[in-house]
């Protein structure tokens, strides 16, 4: 099976600086791929990359098996490719329904919502994720989510955008550990609609109990790829990363 | 049972703040029927609100959409004058004032076209560019007009005329198209896209551009309506009272945007209620005519507007703060 995406030996210049060094990378259909890498490690601009922010200075970019040219963010979002970013991008006064539709909306002619349609449609895509509590529905507020659960939010709004491959910026962060199990359930949900996530983050127990495999990344290059079968632990995953940083 | 606790919440999630404005207009009619209960019970004083009302609505529900999107407008009291004498010079010159009111219309949205773009595109402060605009207009109108009125005595001839500010059985038919202007607003603000991107633009504008709502054309759009609605008031009040005088308009600034927060919409952007601002507009109307119908001075007038605003905005506290 083809991979989704897969990035051959990419490179990418600032002036002088080498932000990325002939990284490799793929994410297969239906898995979980954990990011990690110290702060400047490269990770942002690795992301930037994948969703056509940033177009590569050397090396290619495959889609499903396919290499496209003068890739941008235009065609990163048709071939299904969404984040979701750290700062959520949602709007806390508006309902679930309204920002999963925002800027996409169901309308009749004329401009007018199909309302019914578009929250039968979100309530649907909550109940997919897991997003499910006796007080939360499509018409709740975001504002009254929790942390955890606004993630759920814009990952839902990414499966309605038809993804393919959900990229997750430390969704994490600053979330307690029962905010931060609510988002695992929402990628293991996601990983069973057989779609796929490249989850980035600082916390390798995070990062560790949700992955499938790991990407170690330093300094703009991709230093390691390891599978879950390979790491007996968070910490031997931590011990690895810390002897490639001391090996530079 | 299930979902119940949510229903509620969410109910008065959307609803609490036009409910708010709705308890205080009760509020008022009660302290004014306790107050003076015969100068309540007299019909001529409700006829003068509800002609004072339309005017009012013309202005202030256009305002909730603008507020909502994050920006204010202050230069909608000249574009109601700059409208009305478009729409009066014209019909004096003897054009058919059906085609004079649509010149009217068209004058007022493309004012506030202009404005929102200035502000938009040269990220001015919406506050103090508008406020030049007001005084700018303002003065192009004395300065046209070299501040004489208008007064267009033959004008009910016209069959628009009756259509539009006649009396159908008694009702003044502004108070019919005020209506129709307050239903066509409220699915326009919260079921049509249109609307909904207000909401969007207004809560997280770095958001809804990120998520392909171009933020500064639904701004502009907001300034068109207001300046669509300011033609609507200036026209409408021009034909009313035969008459177009230069400084029209100035009085209804300060009333417009005390409607619109006294109704309810919060300030930050993001929220509105178009039924709380209809309640709004009552407050305020029946604040400026009910203090003189129960016999008081109307110097009290404006310490009770003042009072009123004052009050309302604690009210609407008990709705919360800014979520985010």
């Amino acid at each position: 099976m083809q991979p989704i995406i897969e990035l051959e030996k990419v490179s990418k210049y600032f002036g002088g600086i080498t932000a990325l060094n002939n990284a490799s990378l793929k994410v297969n259909k239906g898995e979980v791929v954990g990011l990690i890498g110290d702060n400047g490690a490269g990770k942002s601009t690795l992301i930037k990359t994948l969703v056509g922010v940033h177009s590569p200075d050397n090396g290619n970019i495959k889609i499903r098996g396919d290499v496209v040219n003068n890739w941008n963010a235009l065609k990163a979002r048709e071939a299904g490719i969404e984040t979701v970013f750290q700062d959520r991008a949602l709007c806390p006064q508006q309902s679930i329904v309204w920002n999963i539709f925002m800027g996409k909306e169901l309308k009749y002619p004329f401009g007018f919502i199909r309302e019914k349609e578009q929250i039968n449609e979100a309530n649907r895509l909550i109940r997919e994720i897991g997003l499910t509590s006796k007080l939360i529905n499509a018409q709740s507020p975001v504002g009254n989510l929790s942390g955890g659960e606004r993630q759920g939010v814009a990952i839902a709004r990414a499966i309605y955008n038809n993804a393919e491959l959900i990229i997750l910026d430390e969704p994490t962060n600053n979330l307690s550990l029962n905010e931060t199990q609510k988002v695992f359930d929402f990628v293991i949900n996601v990983k069973k609609s057989n779609r796929s996530v490249l989850f980035i983050g600082h916390n390798i127990y995070h990062v560790y109990d949700i992955s499938d495999r790991f990407v170690i990344l330093d300094r703009g290059e991709v230093v390691h790829h390891l599978n879950k079968e390979d790491v007996q632990s968070p910490e031997e995953l931590m011990k690895i990363m810390r002897d490639t940083i001391k090996g530079h | 049972m299930k979902n119940n606790k949510s229903v509620i919440g969410n109910m008065f999630h959307n609803n609490g703040r036009a409910l708010g404005s709705m308890g205080y207009f009760a509020l008022l009619m009660l302290v004014f029927l306790i107050g003076a209960p015969e100068a309540w019970m007299r019909p001529n004083l409700h006829q003068s609100v509800f002609v004072m009302m339309p005017t009012l609505i013309f202005l202030t529900i256009p305002l909730v959409f603008l507020v909502a999107s994050g920006e204010i407008d202050l230069s909608f009291a000249s574009t109601y004058a700059v409208a009305a004498y478009v729409f009066a010079i014209m019909a004096k010159s003897g054009i058919d004032p059906a085609l004079c009111i649509l010149a009217g219309l068209l004058t007022g949205t493309a004012i506030g076209g202009l404005v929102g773009a200035l502000i938009v595109i040269f990220r001015l402060s919406s506050l103090v560019a508008s406020l030049g605009v007001l005084f700018l207009l303002r003065g192009i109108i004395l300065l046209l007009t070299n501040s004489r009125s208008i007064t267009l005595l033959e004008i009910d001839t016209h069959w628009i005329y009756p259509l539009l500010v006649g009396k159908f059985y008694g009702f003044p038919m502004q108070i019919f198209w005020a209506a129709i202007f307050v239903t066509f607003s409220y699915y326009l603000f919260s079921k049509h896209v249109f609307g909904i991107h207000i909401h969007h633009v207004g809560d997280n504008s770095v958001s809804a551009e990120q998520m392909g709502i171009n933020v500064n054309a639904v701004k502009i759009k907001a300034f068109m309506f207001v300046g669509f609605g300011a033609a609507l008031g200036g026209i409408f009040t021009t034909l009313i009272t035969y008459t177009f005088f230069p400084t029209q308009g100035f009085g209804y600034l300060l009333l417009a945007l005390a409607a619109v927060f006294v109704g309810g919409t919060p300030y930050w952007g993001g929220l509105g209620t178009i039924i709380g601002a209809v309640f709004g507009v009552g407050i305020i109307a029946y604040m400026e005519i009910g203090i003189v119908a129960i016999g008081w001075s109307g110097t009290w007038r404006q310490f009770f507007n003042g009072l009123i605003i004052l009050l309302a905005l604690l009210g609407h506290r008990l709705h919360g703060e800014r979520v985010r």
